[in-house]
């Protein structure tokens, strides 16, 4: 008997123009966690595919359980008791939980085909029971919220009595508590001897759980560490293969006069009585949990949605945003926090995406003047250096942080004064964090009033001049980020305090 | 800090200047001349050409607009419907003494209203597709054509009006002459305007577009108002060319239009495609139905081959883009 | 704790809208039946809500397939097509070979119903052609070989055996053949759809297509099943509709396909994939054999039939919207930010 329940040795996935994995080792024990890190294109999700039978290895051999394994397809992987809970839930809302759980392998009277209902509604029940979760297994998946539904994911692989799950991005979704949860459920897992394999972008989730961590980086695997052998710096250091000086590279603007302000604006059922003001040159940071109400905020001062109550100042003079189209005329532009759904149009060039938001000046009389597009777009793309060989370059083909940057380039076509940027760095690798980073700096020394959602406690603090904590569509607190710390944050982003706590203004 | 320049430019590339789809359309409808001139010696004449398209013409005006339609990703399957309640109101109009140049702004503002219903429909019930809606209204407005007229048919214009069906300007058709200054038209708005630069943009991805503070409401309702207005003149050419009309005029015309848009090349998940592809297609359909009238094939056997086309062509441009997607990896 | 009661009020809300719709759609049906017996005494009367059933039966029939299609998030424009395809072959063979037994016609029908099924599921699932594209040009392809099979001729009553046409006409303990038959459908395919395991893949399947790929559902399979299912359904209905009619024609059923969606669309599945019931299936498909037969009684003209059917389609997707939105509101409002 190997001491490895799933060993993979020089795994490698080719495909055309790209080696998506190159070379890759990985093992893992029954009876543990072992965590998976590397920035966004390190080969991760090529890596999950590949042991769940998605995409078959190129190169390389997969051993299970000290056999030999021939992974050709997801049915193969699943018969072998690998199953992959991922980052999107996947479930089916207009079916039931049992249902849900049960999927692809119900149990059914082989002579009337009829769904062995009684059976499975109970089986359902108790691996609720076991994950200490009880509700009642014959709602509608659609009914339960992100966390529950990720318990039922959670039960799905029980069900099949998994002996190895992959957890791919599990947190991403879930705010602190539930996330607290999952870990709970998760080592309840590996004492009862499942190997988990946890993928995250977030360092609290590698030292809260795993055993051993292994970096990958461009493709190929870097190293495996036990927990107690590594620190924070060496990960970073692994994950980006350089040391990174300044993280947060904070300027000192001055901060001039008031650009915005909101007084008491409410939308039905996503957020209330927000007010606060915003000045040149200075950075907003908008933080909470997730679901607080901070998108929703911005969307409704970008005019996306509508705000019913309240008013907006711009300059000292009340406006009324209806459209986006008023916003940016208006002076006030958005990054949407789905850059790819919301931010791009992925299949287009570079130069149309750049113009996209203020067509009209690079017209006359409605008429497009492409030569026009074509050298903005290649005076914005220097400027922020953006890695791209031709302005005809497609979206789709740069790496999440220029895309960003091509987001930010459009929004500089117009003629702003508020900039507002929803997770900015989401989903973009630590190198193109710092780049962002400085973009915004630069922003604010040239005198746009910037506002900035994030849920990363350490980028909030490290850039922001003025932090708004939002809990559950109210502002809990505004804090100068000076004064305050991290504790004092997490507090008001939870809760825990009753009063508004201010010492900012 | 780095010097690095995007380049504006490319270099020119035989690839991708021979593999466009629309080569294939012209090569198809060369194909169908050699083919046609061989059925008949009296085919190849500059006479056919002028003269031929007539028979065919009145249904391309409403290919224009169709292939905003898809290239925003929706479809349209009431304007077949429209013309037939557009021309059959016009007639009941003249017949109870409008008079005729009325009658034939009151056909045309029948039509770009029925369009622009769907429009506001589309944009007030976002929950709902375009082809649902569509199969709603078609089915209303050929139910309205038929409460109007029930089974009978409608005529009796004045002579003039035959003018714009048969007639001719300095030797051309007028329906060719209209059919060109429109299809021109259509052309600068999609490819030179920013209103054509919004509808690609909503058609790969209206959310970035609303996003980015395009007006996307309006230009679904500017687009389902072209789309009635042009079923509007080819229920004027139709009627002129026919006589008379019936409430089952234009029955099945969204197929043979939305066909034609396929066939040239436009994707129907949206914002793929360019409008000289359709106005191919509607030649290489016509002459194609000329041809097989050449050899008496039946018009069943033509419902046969649009059909056919429909299906081969999506197909042969799905597994096109699903190749080309393969090449980038998840 | 809060969020727990929240959550149960939030159920509680959602069950009682879901049996709200069905039986809403009951009491419709009482009222409008009332109203129209009121108007005209003969619409209550055995005989009456016989000819109705018997009518409604063809359509009820269709219905099924249908909802199975748009529970996938597809639909299907070529069952008019498919109907008169199959009844015209089966009404040819019939009169060429007038000894053979009417379920072989019946299977003869089917069978073509399938082959067309098969070739729109193959389109739609192999190729990713969209489904109103596939089914648009098959229903073009197969109205012209109804034409190129018939040469354009009709095949009437008395070119028909009379056991074929006692497929229509005949009874089963005193019911009629057609409405036995769909019964027995409804009955069959309440079990399929809710209790065994294909039919949950073909809810799974609409309700979220992209995970249906990962969790090893055959997606291809079941989608190219539904339009199968369809057309063999539609060809059935083909065979039944020329057995009633007791004749054949290259136009039977243009734009039957349109009924079909109104009746399903106003038994409440959802044209966005993944819900929608057998119950309100057959209320809906019932609703609307009552509307076709009450308007003749109700003086009517019968050129109105199609812009009332085409606004009903429109009403009840629009209503389904708007119920949808209030819905959502009351939970804004119930989230009490």
């Amino acid at each position: 008997m190997s001491e490895y329940i799933l060993e993979l040795k020089g795994v490698t996935k080719d495909f055309p123009g790209v080696r998506a994995l190159d070379d890759v080792h990985f093992n893992v024990r029954t009876g543990e966690v072992h965590s998976i890190m590397g920035e966004n294109g390190a080969g991760k999700s090529t890596f999950i595919k590949i042991i769940t039978g998605v995409y078959t290895p190129d190169a390389g051999e997969i051993i299970y359980n000290g056999k030999p394994a021939v992974i050709r397809n997801t049915l193969d992987s699943q018969r072998l008791g690998i199953a992959a809970i991922y980052q999107h839930v996947t479930s089916y809302p207009d079916l039931s939980v049992t249902e849900n759980i049960f999927i692809g392998h119900e149990k059914y009277n082989p002579y009337t085909r009829r769904i062995a209902w009684k059976e499975l509604h109970a089986r359902a029940a108790e691996l609720l029971g076991q994950l200490e979760s009880s509700f009642d297994p014959r709602v509608r998946m659609g009914s339960l919220s992100i966390a529950k539904q990720q318990i039922v994911e959670i039960a799905k692989a029980l069900s099949v009595n998994a002996r190895v799950i992959i957890m791919d991005e599990p947190t991403a979704a879930l705010t602190n508590r539930e996330s607290e949860e999952l870990y709970k459920i998760t080592e309840n897992l590996k004492n009862n001897g499942a190997a988990v394999i946890f993928i995250s972008h977030r360092m609290v989730d590698m030292f809260r759980l795993a055993d051993r961590v292994t970096v990958f980086r461009d493709a190929k695997y870097i190293n495996t560490w036990n927990r107690d052998e590594i620190t924070h710096e060496k990960l970073v250091k692994a994950m980006v293969g350089r040391e990174i000086t300044q993280y947060f590279p904070k300027r000192n603007v001055h901060i001039r006069d008031e650009v915005l302000r909101a007084e008491h604006i409410s939308r039905l059922g996503y957020f209330r009585d927000i007010s606060f003001s915003l000045h040149r040159g200075e950075i907003l940071a908008f933080t909470g949990l997730v679901g607080a109400g901070r998108t929703e905020v911005c969307e409704a001062l970008y005019g996306i949605t509508q705000y019913d109550e309240g008013h907006i100042y711009l300059d000292g003079e009340e406006i009324q945003i209806r459209h986006p189209k008023e916003a940016i005329d208006k002076g006030i532009g958005y990054l949407p926090e789905d850059r790819h759904g919301h931010g791009l149009v992925m299949d287009w060039e570079l130069f149309k995406n750049i113009s996209l938001a203020l067509l009209e000046k690079f017209s006359r009389w409605k008429f497009i003047r492409e030569d026009d597009e074509k050298k903005s777009a290649q005076e914005l793309g220097d400027k922020l250096e953006i890695k791209a060989g031709t302005v005809f370059d497609k979206a789709n083909t740069l790496s999440g942080g220029n895309q960003q940057k091509v987001i930010v380039a459009k929004l500089l076509t117009a003629d702003l004064k508020v900039i507002i940027l929803d997770e900015p760095t989401k989903g973009v690798d630590v190198g193109a964090k710092t780049a962002i980073f400085n973009i915004m700096g630069e922003l604010a020394e040239m005198g746009y009033g910037i506002i900035m959602v994030s849920s990363e406690m350490p980028e909030v603090l490290g850039v922001s001049d003025r932090i708004v904590v939002m809990k559950e569509g109210r502002i809990s607190a505004v804090l100068n980020t000076e004064e305050t710390t991290q504790e004092e944050i997490l507090h008001a982003a939870l809760g825990e305090k009753k009063k508004v706590i201010s010492h900012a203004e | 800090m780095t010097e690095r320049t995007i380049r504006t430019e490319r270099p020119w590339s035989w690839k991708r200047f021979f593999f466009q789809w629309e080569w294939l359309l012209v090569i198809i409808f060369i194909l169908i001349h050699v083919v046609n001139s061989t059925l008949s010696p009296y085919y190849l004449n500059i006479n056919t050409f002028i003269r031929t398209p007539q028979s065919f013409l009145d249904k391309a005006f409403i290919v224009l607009p169709m292939t905003f339609v898809i290239l925003l990703g929706n479809i349209d399957v009431s304007v077949g419907s429209t013309v037939a309640l557009s021309s059959v109101i016009m007639a009941v109009a003249y017949n109870a003494g409008l008079p005729m140049p009325l009658a034939i702004v009151l056909c045309l503002a029948v039509s770009t209203a029925c369009g622009l219903f769907n429009g506001i429909l589309m944009v007030k019930y976002k929950e709902l597709s375009a082809a649902i809606i569509t199969i709603s209204t078609m089915t209303i407005y050929r139910g309205f054509a038929y409460v109007i007229l029930e089974d009978q048919a409608s005529g009796g214009f004045p002579e003039w009006f035959s003018f714009l069906g048969w007639g001719n300007i300095a030797g051309f058709p007028v329906m060719l002459i209209v059919f060109t200054v429109c299809a021109f038209l259509f052309w600068i708005l999609l490819h030179k305007t920013t209103f054509g630069r919004s509808l690609y943009g909503m058609g790969n991805s209206m959310n970035a577009c609303r996003y980015s503070g395009i007006r996307t409401d309006r230009v679904i309702l500017i687009v389902s108002l072209l789309t009635g207005l042009m079923a509007g003149f080819t229920a004027l050419f139709l009627t002129s060319r026919m006589g008379s009309t019936r409430p089952n005029v234009a029955q099945g015309y969204e197929l043979e239009v939305i066909a034609m848009v396929v066939l040239g090349g436009v994707s129907t998940s949206g914002g793929k495609g360019r409008i000289i592809g359709p106005i191919l297609a509607v030649f290489i359909v016509g002459f194609l139905s000329y041809g097989l009238g050449l050899v008496n094939i039946s018009a069943q056997v033509l419902l046969i081959i649009i059909g056919a086309l429909l299906i081969v062509s999506v197909t042969v441009l799905n597994v096109r883009i699903r190749k080309r997607k393969k090449k980038i990896p998840a | 704790m809060q969020n727990k009661q929240m959550q149960s009020k939030l159920k509680s809300l959602f069950s009682s809208t879901e049996n709200f719709r069905e039986l809403g759609l009951f009491f419709f049906i009482v009222l409008i039946s009332l109203i129209i017996q009121m108007r005209n005494q003969t619409f209550l009367t055995l005989s009456n809500i016989n000819t109705l059933l018997i009518n409604g039966s063809i359509l009820s029939i269709l219905a099924v397939g249908m909802m199975m299609v748009l529970l996938t998030r597809g639909i299907d424009l070529s069952i008019g097509s498919t109907i008169a395809f199959s009844g015209m072959v089966s009404a040819l063979t019939v009169s060429a070979y007038p000894s053979i037994h009417p379920l072989v016609s019946l299977l003869e029908g089917t069978l073509i119903g399938l082959g067309i099924g098969l070739i729109i599921g193959i389109l739609v699932s192999r190729f990713n052609v969209l489904p109103i594209i596939a089914s648009l040009g098959m229903m073009n392809v197969v109205r012209g070989m109804t034409f190129v099979v018939s040469g354009g001729r009709w095949v009437s009553a008395y070119q028909m055996s009379d056991g074929f046409k006692k497929i229509a006409t005949g009874t089963f303990l005193g019911v009629n053949n057609l409405i036995v038959i769909a019964v027995v459908i409804y009955i069959a395919f309440y079990y399929f759809i809710n209790h065994t395991r294909t039919g949950r893949q073909i809810y799974a399947v609409g309700s979220n297509p992209d995970a249906a790929e990962i969790s090893g559902i055959p997606k291809k399979r079941i989608i190219c099943l539904v339009y199968v299912l369809m057309g063999a359904l539609a060809g059935l209905a083909g065979v039944l509709w020329v057995a009633r009619y007791a004749s054949a024609q290259g136009d039977t059923a243009v734009g039957y396909e349109l009924n079909v969606i109104a009746a399903t669309v106003l038994g409440g599945i959802s044209l966005s994939g993944g819900s929608g019931k057998v119950s309100g299936l057959a209320l809906g498909a019932i609703l609307f054999a009552i509307l076709n037969n009450a308007l003749p009684l109700i003086n009517v003209s019968p050129f109105w039939q199609q812009a009332i059917q085409g606004l009903v389609i429109l009403t009840a997707v629009v209503v389904n919207v708007i119920v949808k939105r209030r819905n959502e509101y009351t939970a804004l409002v119930r989230r009490n930010i």
